[in-house]
């Protein structure tokens, strides 16, 4: 039992250093030169330049059969674990479905508080209550939540310090994205794509919860590319913007993959390019004032989404330094892009495209639509989706989880818009090897995969942004929806639907080590240091799995 | 740590509880008597009840029996309400004797429960500036963003809290404390002390926040020692009657942030 005096004493000293507190944890310092400590992960993409590439190479090819389970963190609720976890001098925060944040210690998976948030039971998300983590800044950690909204949270407590509403629940707009933080301000996209919203890209104090500025990804009257829309299609043309943006310090300019126009898969209804749907653009951090665009997929009858991560880097491309922005996108070709502008540098397809005949000297695609009933290359899912992918300095090679053999029958319909109802304009089959054989589903919901690979299957690749070529692939029998971690001593860590969670050679594509966890993982694994040993944490199925080396 | 040492540490600990409620103090000063609730019960099926129906839920934006008042917080407020009227006239003027007037606002005080405890409720600004100064309050309980993590987070404990529950906590903490919030000390095997409140705890295992406001975690074969102390960090209180309404008044405020 404490002394009275002791007990005293240590009140004061807790009083004291509680002023030490005036030094915030992660300021914005932190995450510029997140590649300085690559024992934390401080953003969702693992660095302002989203490469999930880690300098941390204790754990190498000669030693990865040593890794061992050090703990697992089991999820609560069913339904995909998309989350991607932060981590920051030995704690994690992490997020539940549907709109939970957990802080954990990093070594034993242990929890220290849990905050949960009631989504509004008007949200609506075509596709499952999906939520990819938190960003944090200073002293606070940001979720968004299925009912738009945005939380501030204590790092320390998990008390609530401020909510912001980010959009309209009764009209179907949602945030499923982990913010990204730039300065002094939390910046978060709208999901709600398959609900004829009108996306746009929102930035808070982050002290505060203020908003400071928000952007439309369809521009309105007056503003230039409105007229890439006819009569009133553009109120409710969808452009979502569903995952993490990326920053570039240099250009003060945020990166954000627009999704599909609504409704989704009768183009014919909604005649133009329809800007920005299907683009890449560039914000300005401090104004949200859009700087460039370059759209993928003009007047898309396809659901592609390019809602991938903007992928920065600094290159020699052709014997250039290039600052580049690497990007395989959900219509089966794979970009490389001048970031600094938005200029299109070589667009190469990875997988079979039948939709387009190729790319013109502009990177706009030549459209060759399919007949009635005939199936369209790559299919509904895309040639990759949202899975977040890597690139290594060290190897120079981009590195994600694409679907290939994989078409979609498209039946496009009329549509009305009504307001937070389903706005889709019609429906697809995937196509089948006989009729009536399975085919793939959202997700992998039975030990058995009775698809085959005939039907799509998926296909890991090493991309070099000179060619946009592929230098090796690795396949998989069933699909992926995979994310990419790349590590200084060239490993590459990923996994799939099969639930095996692999260790593969960044350089060449040999197989190092792998181990069944039993569910599907459907985001990339991180990787961190604590007390000297390096961790990688990955999810699969309703679990978190952390393995560390036997004997570092 | 040896299972031995544990199993002292909560026989002494159940000692130390019993010994608490047999020694609590007697805080009628603090509460109304079970006769002004019971004569309350009285008055309000006579009076109120015709409005704000059996439960108290009836008028909009009020609910009596849980405490809710759209403007009022402190006893005073009620009686003044009762006595003067609301709502620009649509709550009459009530012209009720001292007991009367006193029975409503502790039956009211109790829940509707005619055998319930009714505990007096002051003034909630006055309550902020005691639970600030000089009640020592604010010196390890954090509030809507600011204080240490020293003891639990109270944003949101008026609507966590009952008032005699908040009331206990503060004349007789030692037993009401939440026994995850008793104070722990450790020492590591590197010779670190380590002083704080435990957040979770498992067999092997234990999450704190330490003195220095940070959060930590300890495997426990690499401690030397692990203590959990009996009695909380704060004795019981050394405010007046008065100033404990108050606080409570404050403290029931307190109901997160929206």
């Amino acid at each position: 039992m404490f002394k009275a005096k002791t007990l005293f004493y240590n009140f004061l000293l807790g009083t004291i250093f509680y002023s030490a507190l005036a030094v915030a944890q992660v300021p914005f310092e932190r995450i510029l030169n997140s590649a300085d400590e690559p024992e934390n992960w401080l953003t969702y993409n693992g660095g302002y330049s989203s490469q999930r590439y880690s300098e941390l190479d204790q754990i190498k090819a000669e030693n990865v059969d040593e890794l061992e389970l050090k703990w697992v963190l089991q999820n609560q609720v069913f339904g995909a674990w998309q989350s991607n976890p932060i981590v920051v001098d030995g704690i994690m925060y992490v997020t539940e479905r549907p709109n939970s944040v957990m802080a954990l210690d990093a070594i034993t998976g242990r929890v220290f508080w849990k905050y949960k948030h009631t989504p509004d039971e008007r949200s609506r998300v075509c596709c499952g209550a999906n939520n990819r983590g938190v960003a944090v800044l200073d002293d606070r950690v940001f979720m968004g939540t299925l009912d738009a909204r945005l939380v501030a949270l204590d790092r320390i407590s998990g008390e609530v310090l401020w909510e912001a509403e980010v959009g309209d629940v009764s009209r179907a707009y949602s945030v499923t994205m982990a913010p990204l933080v730039v300065k002094d301000k939390v910046i978060v996209g709208v999901g709600g794509g398959e609900y004829g919203i009108r996306g746009y890209v929102a930035a808070y104090d982050a002290a505060t919860g203020e908003e400071v500025w928000k952007t439309y990804t369809i521009p309105g009257p007056g503003e230039s590319g409105h007229d890439s829309w006819e009569g009133d299609d553009w109120q409710y043309g969808g452009a979502p913007v569903w995952i993490t943006g990326s920053f570039d310090p240099e250009t003060n300019l945020t990166f954000w993959g627009v999704g599909n126009p609504g409704p989704d898969w009768n183009a014919g209804q909604r005649p133009g390019d329809n800007l920005y749907s299907d683009s890449v653009i560039a914000l300005d951090a401090d104004t949200g004032k859009l700087d460039w665009y370059f759209q993928f997929t003009p007047n898309d009858a396809y659901d592609y989404d390019s809602v991938q991560v903007p992928v920065l880097a600094d290159i020699d491309w052709r014997g250039t330094p290039t600052k580049v922005m690497m990007w395989a996108n959900r219509n089966g070709y794979f970009y490389v892009l001048d970031r600094t502008n938005g200029k299109f540098l070589v667009g190469e397809p990875y997988v079979r495209v039948n939709w387009s005949s190729g790319l013109d000297e502009m990177g706009r695609p030549i459209p060759t639509p399919q007949p009635e009933g005939m199936p369209t290359y790559p299919g509904n899912q895309g040639g990759t989706n949202w899975y977040p992918p890597s690139f290594s300095p060290r190897t120079g090679l981009f590195y994600f989880s694409a679907w290939k053999d994989y078409a979609t029958i498209y039946r496009p319909e009329e549509s009305e818009y009504e307001p937070g109802k389903a706005f889709l304009g019609g429906g697809f089959s995937v196509l089948a090897p006989s009729p009536g054989a399975p085919t793939i589903g959202i997700g992998r919901t039975n030990p058995i995969n009775n698809w085959t690979s005939e039907v799509g299957h998926a296909s890991l690749k090493a991309m070099d942004p000179n060619t946009g070529k592929a230098v090796w692939e690795y396949d998989q029998f069933d699909v992926s929806d995979s994310g990419m971690l790349t590590t200084a001593s060239d490993l590459l860590f990923t996994g799939g639907r099969e639930g095996y969670f692999h260790v593969i050679d960044a350089v060449n594509g040999d197989l190092l080590w792998k181990v069944s966890l039993g569910g599907q993982v459907v985001m990339a694994p991180v990787t961190f240091m604590v007390e000297g040993i390096q961790y990688v944490s990955v999810i699969s199925g309703h679990s978190m799995s952390t393995f560390a080396l036997r004997n570092p | 740590m040896k299972s031995n040492s544990f199993f002292k540490q909560v026989t002494a600990l159940l000692v130390s509880i019993v010994a608490s409620y047999s020694s609590a103090q007697d805080d009628t000063d603090h509460q109304y008597t079970s006769e002004a609730v019971a004569a309350g019960l009285r008055v309000y099926t006579q009076q109120c009840a015709l409005c704000h129906g059996p439960e108290g839920g009836l008028v909009d934006g009020i609910n009596l029996s849980r405490g809710e008042f759209r403007n009022a917080s402190s006893d005073a407020d009620l009686r003044d309400v009762i006595s003067g009227g609301a709502a620009a006239g649509r709550m009459p003027a009530f012209s009720l004797s001292i007991e009367e007037l006193s029975g409503v606002i502790a039956y009211i005080r109790a829940g509707f429960d005619p055998e319930g405890v009714a505990i007096k409720i002051g003034d909630p600004e006055r309550g902020r500036v005691l639970f600030e100064g000089k009640g020592e309050c604010a010196a390890c309980h954090r509030v809507n963003g600011s204080g240490p993590y020293t003891a639990p987070d109270l944003t949101s404990i008026g609507s966590l809290r009952t008032p005699a529950s908040l009331q206990r906590n503060l004349l007789d903490p030692a037993s009401a404390i939440l026994p995850i919030n008793r104070p722990v000390r450790l020492v590591t095997r590197n010779e670190e002390t380590v002083t704080g409140r435990r957040l979770n705890e498992d067999t092997y295992t234990v999450q704190m926040v330490d003195s220095q406001n940070r959060l930590r975690s300890f495997v426990k074969t690499d401690l030397v020692s692990y203590e959990i102390s009996m009695e909380p960090s704060k004795g019981p209180t050394n405010l007046s009657i008065e100033e404990v309404a108050d606080v409570v008044g404050y403290l029931l405020t307190l109901r997160g942030k929206q």
